[in-house]
C-alpha cells in the first residue's frame, strides 16, 4: 500500500486498519517524512514487514511521476493507494490573501490530478490495484464558509470520478470516499458539522469497500441520502442550511 | 504471438472476486498455441482456458493471457485403444460430445464439463471415481508443453516425469499446455445406474462411504452445511457406475447407438444480473432443506443420464452470477484418512458459524499421485461455495486452513482465492521441489499468474 499524504489522522487510521487486515508492505509519503518514524515503527510492531518513509511535496507537481514511479520500481505490485493529502485552511484567511487560496487550490487539487494519474499509469500497466480517492461532503454541494476547501474537492470528486470510469476494463479502478466532517488534526478548533464522524470510523469504511470492491464509500453511509437531498435544494434554501 | 494483436480485458476467475487487467491474445491455430510463450512481455504470459478455476489461477494482472478454447482440435483418435489425442482448448463438454457417441468417457471429470483439456491437466482435475482412478493426469501418458526454458517439449511419465508430473496441478506455470493425450473409459451406454443414501448426520455418511465405496466407480456426497445438533453433516450419498446395455429396457438394449444417446445441454441460463443479497442464509437454508428432503432415503439402480449424474450444476448456464457482483469464494480442503476427527471440527465449526453453503461436497480421495502440487491425498475432502460478502469469512477459513496443516491437509490450489501465503508451503511440502522443476523449464520467469504472485509460488 501507497498513501500520499500518510501524516494525516485518516491515512494513519486507515493505515492502522490495513495492516491489522494483512497488508504487509506501507509506503508512507508525506512532506516531512522524518516525523513518520515513530508511526512506521508501531505499523512494525503491527505486523507490516516493510515500511517505508519517502518524501513526497504535493505542490510540487513535477515531481510526481518520479516520486511515484520510484516506490513502484521498488516495491512491485501495489494494490492500493491512497490519495490523502489536502488542507482545509480559513476561508476568511483565503479572502484576505488570494494566493494563499491558490496554494491550497494546488495542493488539495491539481496536486492530486498529477500524483494521481501517475499512479493510474503504473495501475494501468500492473492490471490491478484500486486507487483510493479521499474526497469529502463539502464538494458535493460547495457552502460559503469554505468554499475554496469545497471547490477543490468537488474538482478533484469529479476527476476522480471521471479517472475512475476511463480505468474500467484495464483491472485498474478508482474508490471514492466522501466523509462529513471528521474530527482531526486538520479539523482541530472548527465547530463540527452534523453526523460528525472519526478517523477510525472512515477507515473502517474505506477497509470495507475496499473489500467489497465500492466505487463509492460515503462515512457516515446515512450521508449519501442527506446530500443526495442537499445537493438538490435551491440555493436560497441551502444558503439557509449551509449557513445552519 | 505477437501478430495476434492481444486484447486488454478485465479477467476473473468462476467465483467472480479480483478482476484484473490483461492483454488476452486468442490463438486460432494449433501453431499459433505451440508460440504462446513466444516474444513474452515484461510481465509475463499465462494460459487460459474457460475460467472455471474459481480464484485467480488464471489471470495474469498486465501480462499476456493466451485464451486458448479456438483451439481445441482432435489431433488423432484411436479407437482400438481408447486412447484420444486434442489440443489443449478443446472442452470436456466436447469431447463427450465427440466421445460418448463412440462409447467412451473421459477417465476423470470434475463437476462441471465446461472445462478445457490443459486446465485439466493444470488443476490435475479429480472426480467422483479419484478413489477408484485417480487424477486427470493419472490418465495422460503424453502431453506437448511450449516452455520458455526448453522450447516445445513432449512429456509423460516416462518422458521427463519431473516435468511432467510438475505441470499436473502445476497450475499452468510450466509452461503452455499445447495437447495431451488421453486414456479413455470405455462405456456400453450413457446412463449411469445410481444408488442414493440419505444420512442422519456426518458419521453416517462416512461409514457408508467407507464400507461400501469400492464397489461403485463413482462416489460423492452432498452434505449439507447448515444442519446443526444432531442433524450435523447430514448427506446425500450417491454412487454409481456406468450401466451395462442389458441393463437398459428396449429398445437401447438392443441397439448400441440408442444406449449411447448423449443430449447434454442447458436448460436455463442465470439472469444477467442478480441482486448481491440473493444467495444468503435463509435461502440457501430453504434450498439445503428442499434438497435434503427431496433425496430418497435410499433408492437403488436409478438409471440417469450423464449430465444429471455428473454435472446437475450444468444445467444452469452461468450459475456463478447468482452470488451477484460481490461473487463467492471456494474452499477445498483434503485431510488423511486417520484425521476424522479434525474433518469433524470442521464441519462442525462451519456448521456452528451457520455459514452459508449450499454446494457442499464430501469425497473420499485414493492415494496421491507423484505431482508434487497435485492436490488430492489418500483423505477425505470436502469442498464449499460461501458467498464472498459473508462477515468473518476470511477468519473462519483461516482458523481452517491451520486446522487442516496441523492434521497434514492442504487446500486446493486452483479454487483458492484467500490462503495466507506462508502456509502453502506446510501445506505442500514439496514445494521447493516443484520449484526447481519450474525454474528449468522456465528459468527466467516467464510464465506468471496471479495466484503464483498472491502466494509467493516462486
Amino acid at each position: 500500500m501507497l498513501v500520499l499524504g500518510g501524516g494525516s489522522d485518516l491515512a494513519l487510521a486507515t493505515v492502522r486498519r490495513l495492516v491489522a487486515d494483512r497488508c504487509r508492505t506501507v509506503v508512507l509519503a508525506a512532506r516531512r517524512p522524518h516525523e513518520l518514524k515513530p508511526v512506521a515503527e508501531e505499523l512494525r510492531d503491527a505486523g507490516a514487514d516493510t515500511v517505508e518513509t519517502v518524501a513526497f511535496d504535493a505542490a510540487d507537481t513535477a515531481s510526481h511521476a518520479t516520486v511515484v514511479g520510484d516506490v513502484f520500481d521498488r516495491h512491485g505490485d501495489i494494490d492500493a493507494v491512497i490519495v490523502a493529502f489536502g488542507v482545509l485552511g480559513d476561508q476568511a484567511a483565503f479572502d484576505r490573501d488570494p494566493a494563499a487560496a491558490a496554494d491550497a487550490a494546488t495542493v488539495n487539487y491539481v496536486g492530486a490530478v498529477s500524483s494521481s494519474l501517475a499512479v493510474a499509469d503504473r495501475l494501468r500497466s500492473q492490471g490491478h490495484g484500486v486507487l483510493v480517492v479521499l474526497s469529502s461532503v463539502a464538494g458535493v454541494r460547495v457552502r460559503s464558509d469554505n468554499f475554496v476547501y469545497g471547490s477543490t474537492k468537488a474538482g478533484l470528486d469529479g476527476f476522480a470520478q471521471g479517472l475512475g470510469d476511463a480505468l474500467v476494463g484495464s483491472g485498474a479502478r478508482v474508490m471514492i470516499v466522501r466523509p462529513g466532517f471528521v474530527h482531526s488534526k486538520m479539523t482541530e478548533g472548527k465547530e463540527p458539522a452534523p453526523f460528525a464522524t472519526t478517523p477510525e470510523a472512515v477507515a473502517d469504511a474505506l477497509a470495507e469497500g475496499l473489500r467489497k470492491g465500492s466505487a463509492v464509500v460515503w462515512v457516515p453511509p446515512v450521508l449519501r441520502l442527506v446530500f443526495g437531498v442537499l445537493r438538490n435544494l435551491p440555493r436560497p434554501l441551502w444558503r439557509k442550511v449551509a449557513a445552519r | 504471438m505477437a501478430a495476434l494483436r492481444p486484447v486488454r480485458a478485465e479477467l476473473t476467475g468462476w467465483g467472480g472476486t479480483a478482476p484484473t487487467g490483461a492483454d488476452v491474445a486468442r490463438p486460432f491455430t494449433y501453431s499459433e498455441l505451440r508460440a504462446g510463450v513466444d516474444d513474452p512481455p515484461a510481465r509475463g504470459v499465462l494460459a487460459r482456458g474457460l475460467g472455471r478455476s474459481y480464484g485467480d489461477a488464471a489471470q495474469n494482472a498486465g501480462g499476456r493471457v493466451v485464451d486458448t478454447t479456438a483451439v481445441d482440435d482432435v489431433c488423432a483418435f484411436d479407437a482400438e485403444r481408447g486412447e484420444i489425442t486434442v489440443a489443449a482448448g478443446a472442452s470436456i463438454d466436447g469431447l463427450l460430445r465427440h466421445l460418448v457417441p463412440r462409447g467412451f468417457f473421459v477417465p476423470v471429470s470434475p463437476g462441471t464439463r465446461h472445462v478445457t483439456v490443459g486446465g485439466s491437466v493444470a488443476a490435475d482435475v479429480h472426480g467422483k471415481n479419484h478413489h477408484g482412478a485417480g487424477t486427470w493426469c493419472a490418465h495422460v501418458p503424453s502431453l506437448t508443453l511450449a516452455t520458455p526454458g526448453l522450447g516445445v517439449v513432449s512429456v509423460g511419465p516416462e518422458a521427463d516425469p519431473e516435468l511432467f508430473w510438475a505441470t499436473a496441478g502445476g497450475l499452468g506455470l510450466t509452461g503452455v499446455v499445447v495437447d495431451a493425450t488421453l486414456v479413455l473409459h470405455p462405456i456400453e451406454t450413457s446412463r449411469v445406474t445410481v444408488d442414493t443414501d440419505r444420512t442422519a448426520n456426518l458419521d453416517e455418511a462416512m461409514a457408508l462411504m467407507v464400507a461400501g465405496d469400492d464397489a461403485y466407480e463413482y462416489s460423492v456426497a452432498w452434505i449439507d452445511l447448515l444442519a446443526t445438533g444432531v442433524a450435523t453433516g447430514r448427506s446425500v450419498l450417491t454412487r454409481g457406475r456406468f450401466a451395462r446395455r442389458d441393463e437398459l429396457g428396449p429398445p437401447a438394449a438392443d441397439d448400441p447407438a440408442t444406449a449411447l444417446d448423449y443430449h447434454p445441454g442447458a436448460l436455463v441460463g442465470a439472469p444477467p444480473w442478480v441482486p448481491s443479497g440473493l444467495l444468503n442464509r435463509a435461502t440457501i437454508r430453504a434450498f439445503n432443506e428442499a434438497w435434503y428432503r427431496r433425496a430418497p432415503a435410499r433408492r437403488r439402480d436409478e438409471l440417469q443420464t450423464i449430465s444429471r449424474f455428473f454435472y446437475p450444476l450444468d444445467l444452469v448456464r452461468g450459475w456463478n452470477r447468482m452470488y451477484g457482483r460481490a461473487g463467492f469464494v471456494q474452499w477445498q480442503v483434503v485431510v488423511p484418512t486417520g484425521a476424522e476427527d479434525a474433518l469433524r471440527r470442521m464441519v462442525e465449526a462451519l456448521s456452528a458459524a451457520a455459514c452459508p453453503s449450499f454446494l457442499s461436497v464430501l469425497k473420499r480421495f485414493g492415494p496421491a499421485n507423484p505431482g508434487p502440487l497435485s492436490f488430492p491425498t489418500k483423505g477425505w475432502t470436502l469442498s464449499l461455495d460461501i458467498p464472498a460478502g459473508v462477515a468473518g469469512l476470511g477468519d473462519l477459513l483461516d482458523r481452517l486452513d491451520e486446522d487442516a496443516v496441523a492434521v497434514g491437509g492442504r487446500v486446493y490450489l486452483a479454487k483458492d482465492s484467500r490462503l495466507r501465503p506462508e502456509l502453502v508451503g506446510a501445506m505442500y511440502p514439496r514445494l521447493d521441489e516443484w520449484r526447481a522443476v519450474r525454474d528449468r523449464a522456465d528459468p527466467t520467469g516467464v510464465i506468471r499468474s496471479d495466484l503464483a504472485r498472491r502466494l509467493d509460488l516462486y
